[in-house]
């Protein structure tokens, strides 16, 4: 998919709770093509503090604004979810309705979402703190596919440090999805990480999920690829790297990969997050 | 297109002065959604060494004031590969083309990549990145027996940027070119001994060497530890650099170093750059180097100067 450099109209860019915020930025270009899974590289600044783009997955697609509902019922702005950790997320919560933000995207290769019709169980999704912004839109595609029945709704696990961290859950109800909860302290559902959760969920179903989509911090999905593996479930992980470029150009984010030692090849293969990713299969990565 | 943005390095005349900086363009392939890549002076590819390299582990980049840190490890596909699936796209766009070569083995390396790529009819100039920051020669190297301490780089020593050269320009006819490195204690030194050694141009700068701590964890920011700095943050050692240089050798100068916009281009200009090369701004805004070509026609215009090539060099002191 053809990505694009556009200026873009921020809608709104409100607190949600605790650090984290949801920017609505108008971008027909980006909101037509972009598909669960992909990001987009924001410049938060005009100056050079900092000095690269922040790449955010998007969240949804919204169809709000006026221009919108005017024209066609198509969605036109893209929604990101991030949490305010450093100088660039900082700067960027501070931007206003109203002022014009310079984005690149859609970029990267997103989730395969198999419609819910051509698979025997309903997939399981898995969220670990920030990770769940991506798989909101990943539900709403697979919930909303034209060739889904209704009653095989994903089963979304949501992980987070503690009850007032807990995100989205609201959304994926909405959309008919089963939601589970850990928490880290035990302040809401289950007690421990979130492939605990998935661990015990495993051994009392009897029927195998069609496959898992999970998306949070390395050390989660490390555990959800090696629970997928053992248990011979496909796995999508969305994996999160630090880029410059976002493009493809500067090879600076990548991960290492299993090579198919090959005659000839080499041994040690890195693939780049922003291009061949963010979406692996959780089969192909060699984790650390 | 205007004349007055015409510059030649060596035999090589661009159409504009304005060139993508190695390994910060890819293969130039990854910016065709953002540019029109055929109005670019020139496209110089991420460095190519004779085998394939998969390149340093990560982390690999991170973010400084102003500036970038980056340790990739000349990641490539090797020179069959590049040759075979790189050069068709960039030949269909009609923009000279510079290949970035470098060694993992000493001097006979680069005679044999030089040689291999004097064959490529679609080859315009080749780079001689003598200056990587980043890799971990052999120390087997023929170029190793004629430097004094291990781990040097060949461009921080003047005889064996002199040796290189010589050997690579027997080897080719192409226009060449040599990327000298910032770390050294007096660049003029080895710009010099390059242009003795038959390089028809210079370019200069390629990164500072630097490093990042995470203080929570008290691991290095990049997992080679130490790495590659470039950005506007060293936009003014690179200008000086180009000065210096400029006032001691004869051959024309690719300038490069933090560039940004046209402003951050007129200087080098004035210190004494014949082209320039745009490379971290083009992983902020793709968009960059057409931006400056329209910059400098404007520049150009508004203050009546027919020829760029006026300004080079100009400084009033």
């Amino acid at each position: 998919m053809k990505p694009f450099q556009i200026t873009a109209k921020i809608i709104s860019n409100k607190n949600i709770k605790n650090n984290y915020f949801e920017i609505v930025l108008l971008a027909p270009q980006i909101a037509r093509n972009a598909l669960p899974g992909q990001f987009v590289n924001i410049k938060t600044s005009e100056g050079f503090e900092p000095l690269l783009r922040r790449p955010l997955s998007i969240h949804r697609i919204g169809r709000q604004s006026r221009v919108a509902s005017l024209e066609s019922k198509e969605g036109k702005e893209i929604i990101m979810l991030y949490e305010v950790l450093g100088k660039g997320t900082q700067i960027l919560s501070q931007r206003m309705q109203g002022e014009f933000l310079d984005v690149i995207g859609p970029l990267g290769n997103g989730f395969n979402c198999y419609p819910l019709s051509a698979i025997r169980y309903p997939p399981i999704l898995i969220a670990g703190g920030m990770g769940t912004a991506p798989l909101v839109f990943l539900a709403e595609r697979l919930v909303h596919s034209p060739q889904s029945i209704v009653h095989r709704k994903p089963l979304v696990l949501i992980g987070a440090r503690s009850e007032s961290h807990i995100l989205c859950e609201k959304e994926f109800k909405e959309l008919g999805c089963e939601v589970k909860i850990a928490t880290d302290d035990g302040s809401r559902g289950f007690k421990g990480y979130v492939s605990s959760l998935l661990t015990e969920i495993l051994s009392t179903v009897n029927c195998q999920p069609s496959t898992i989509y999970a998306c949070g911090p390395k050390l989660l999905l490390k555990e959800i690829s090696r629970i997928s593996l053992e248990q011979n479930i496909p796995a999508q992980l969305s994996l999160e790297s630090h880029m410059a470029c976002g493009i493809g150009a500067c090879m600076g984010c990548v991960i290492k990969v299993k090579s198919k030692k090959a005659k000839g090849k080499i041994d040690d293969e890195y693939k780049r997050v922003c291009k061949e990713g963010p979406v692996f299969e959780a089969r192909e990565i060699a984790w650390e | 297109m205007r004349e007055g943005l015409v510059v030649n390095i060596g035999r090589l005349r661009l159409k504009n002065p304005v060139m993508a900086a190695s390994g910060t363009f890819g293969y130039a392939e990854e910016f065709k959604h953002f540019i029109d890549l055929k109005k670019l002076g020139a496209i110089v590819t991420k460095t190519i060494t004779l085998k394939p390299r998969v390149g340093n582990p990560p982390p690999r980049t991170c973010e400084t004031p102003a500036g970038l840190l980056n340790s990739i490890g000349l990641e490539n596909p090797g020179i069959d590969r590049f040759i075979d699936e790189k050069i068709p796209f960039i030949k269909s766009l009609g923009v000279p083309l510079i290949v970035s070569i470098a060694s993992e083995g000493g001097v006979e390396e680069f005679v044999s990549l030089a040689k291999r790529l004097d064959r490529v009819k679609e080859v315009s100039a080749i780079e001689l990145n003598i200056s990587c920051p980043n890799i971990k020669n052999s120390p087997q190297s023929t170029v190793y027996s004629l430097q004094k301490n291990n781990g040097q780089l060949i461009s921080q020593d003047a005889k064996a940027t002199y040796e290189v050269v010589k050997m690579a320009r027997k080897a080719t006819r192409k226009t060449l070119i040599t990327k000298l490195s910032p770390n050294v204690t007096d660049i003029t030194e080895i710009a010099q001994a390059a242009q003795d050694g038959g390089s028809d141009c210079l370019a200069l700068i390629n990164t500072l060497m630097g490093m990042s701590v995470d203080v929570r964890t008290r691991k290095p920011k990049i997992a080679m530890v130490t790495a590659g700095l470039s950005g506007p943050a060293v936009r003014p050692v690179a200008l000086r650099m180009v000065w210096e240089v400029y006032k001691k050798v004869k051959i024309p100068i690719i300038g490069m170093g933090g560039i940004t916009d046209t402003e951050s281009v007129l200087e080098f200009f004035i210190a004494g750059a014949s082209a320039i090369a745009v490379g971290t701004a083009n992983f902020i805004n793709p968009r960059t180097m057409i931006e400056i070509i329209s910059g400098l026609e404007k520049y150009l215009a508004r203050n009546r100067i027919k020829d760029i090539k006026e300004l080079i060099g100009s400084l009033k002191i």
